[in-house]
């Protein structure tokens, strides 16, 4: 994908945009221009407080899954006896929507970020530790054994093959429960906190009927998700530099 | 310290062993199947190459396996330059058919895993021999295998031959004195093929290396090794070897001595089967 191209791709859509906005003719549709003109003038205000306060509840959550769900995939993973023990309550618990466990989180957790940064690592531990566990129980038995027989033990071969093994696994998962995070986020924010872009985007629509100010709150949180997308390829290019050679 | 391991390698070279490989009384099954090997014994000389050779099933890998380290003797036991092997020896190199290269590390840095997992834990006479210190340097054996030109590249970008050097460069680069290969070479393109075995034959005359290579093909075994052990199907009990004399010298796989010994080994083996 060329940059490019998706720079091109995003004017199309503004296009788009604008070209719906002037048939539908309402307050509820504003033009682009104007959501812009507004977004520039409310990022001078407060919604930089709330854009930060919300990439911190979510990079909080993704970094605590990360740091939870990679060396226990890699241990379940990496051993047969574990795999066996521990991959029937994954299996159980893997497909509950977490998204139904607000409430009760809210009730154990208070109404604070802790209570929903709990929530954005319930959503994505289970997706960490689910892929970065393949991967791990995935290598091939004559890689493990090649690097036994150049004197590897328990932490070269973690040190060697599983954690470098792991790496992508684990972008791969971070890339694939952004979308989620961020959903789950503008839920999480909508009730119990004045700070937040959930709850910016719910006080401006519902409350004010300030539909432009709404709307530049909705291309904050694109942004916001957008931003993680680009760092995790990022951090694939960088890291994982063997999985774009031809 | 450094007397006591002084004195410790002066009283090796006294009782140097002749002997590389030492299988007493093996017996040897997977859990709930029936022996490959039962009360089997053979010594293997140092310095010698040796192939091993069997159809499929009669547990030629299994015995490098154990040769290895990575898989344990139900009874009786092997021993390793006068050693009892309990678990993979640091002078042992061993390169699996599929060459187990890192396929995120390029070609240079797959060569040098070998010495990195060393430096990982220093010297501890465990993982790592006492007193390791390489004689020749990684750019040399990058040099020595023909893969100096791709050393920046990943094993997805290099062919099948090239992958075959780098497991080897990185095997030698840890200066082994045995060498263990299972089917080494039966990816590979007929001339690569030709090609690689003549080079791990003058690599092993080089560094003055045992080598055991396990093969299912009997022209590979007739052009790697001195001497060839005949599996049957299990279980194995006694050792079947055939004296191959000829395999240093040049040209070895046009004479006819070469084809007598094949058209041997096929007879023997289709009589087995048969």
């Amino acid at each position: 994908m060329k940059r490019r191209d998706v720079l091109l791709a995003a004017l199309t859509l503004l296009a788009a945009w604008q070209v719906l906005a002037m048939i539908v003719h309402l307050p509820i549709l504003p033009p682009p221009l104007e959501v812009l003109r507004v977004l520039f003038r409310e990022l001078r205000s407060d919604l930089l407080i709330h854009f930060t306060v919300s990439l911190w509840r979510v990079a909080a959550g993704m970094l605590l899954s990360v740091l939870i769900a990679a060396p226990v995939g890699l241990a379940v993973g990496g051993s047969a006896r574990l795999n066996r023990i521990f991959s029937p309550f994954i299996y159980l618990l893997y497909p509950v929507p977490k998204v139904v466990l607000v409430p009760v989180v809210i009730l154990f957790l208070g109404i604070g970020d802790t209570a929903k940064i709990a929530i954005m690592f319930l959503i994505l531990v289970f997706q960490i530790l689910v892929l970065v566990r393949d991967q791990a129980s995935g290598l091939p038995p004559q890689l493990i054994q090649s690097l036994q027989s150049l004197g590897a033990g328990r932490r070269a071969l973690f040190r060697f093959v599983y954690l470098p093994a792991s790496l992508p696994a684990i972008l791969t998962a971070l890339r694939q429960s952004i979308g989620t995070a961020v959903a789950v986020l503008y839920i999480t924010e909508l009730s119990a906190t004045k700070y937040g872009l959930g709850y910016y985007i719910y006080y401006k629509g519902s409350t004010l009927l300030d539909y432009p100010a709404m709307y530049a709150g909705v291309i904050a949180m694109s942004i916001l998700g957008l931003g993680m997308y680009f760092t995790v390829d990022w951090l694939e290019r960088k890291w994982c530099k063997w999985k774009f050679v031809s | 310290m450094a007397l006591l391991r002084h004195a410790l390698r002066a009283t090796e070279t006294v009782c140097f062993v002749h002997t590389m490989i030492s299988i007493r009384s093996l017996t040897f099954a997977y859990a709930g199947h029936s022996p490959l090997f039962d009360e089997f014994s053979l010594e293997i000389p140092r310095g010698e190459t040796w192939a091993i050779l069997g159809p499929s099933g009669c547990g030629k890998t299994s015995l490098l396996y154990l040769l290895a380290g990575l898989r344990y003797p139900t009874r009786g036991g092997i021993a390793l330059d006068g050693e009892a092997l309990t678990r993979p020896r640091p002078r042992t190199g061993l390169i699996l058919q599929d060459y187990g290269l890192l396929p995120w590390s390029t070609v240079r840095e797959n060569v040098e895993l070998g010495l990195r997992v060393r430096q990982f834990y220093g010297e501890d006479g465990k993982h790592t021999p006492l007193d390791f210190q390489p004689a020749k340097s990684l750019a040399s054996w990058l040099e020595r295998l023909g893969i100096r030109e791709i050393s920046d590249q990943y094993p997805a970008q290099i062919s099948g031959g090239q992958r075959q050097r780098t497991a080897i460069a990185r095997t030698l680069a840890l200066e082994p004195d045995l060498l263990l290969m299972d089917e080494p070479f039966s990816s590979l393109d007929a001339i690569t093929r030709e090609d690689l075995q003549n080079l791990t034959l003058s690599l092993c005359a080089q560094q003055q290396l045992t080598l055991v290579v396990v093969t299912h093909a009997i022209e590979e075994a007739v052009v790697l090794g001195e001497r060839i052990l005949l599996l049957d199907a299990a279980p194995n009990r006694n050792a079947r070897v055939f004296e191959n004399p000829g395999v240093r010298s040049e040209g070895y796989r046009e004479t006819s001595q070469h084809q007598e010994i094949c058209s041997l080994l096929r007879r023997e083996m289709q009589r087995e089967t048969a």
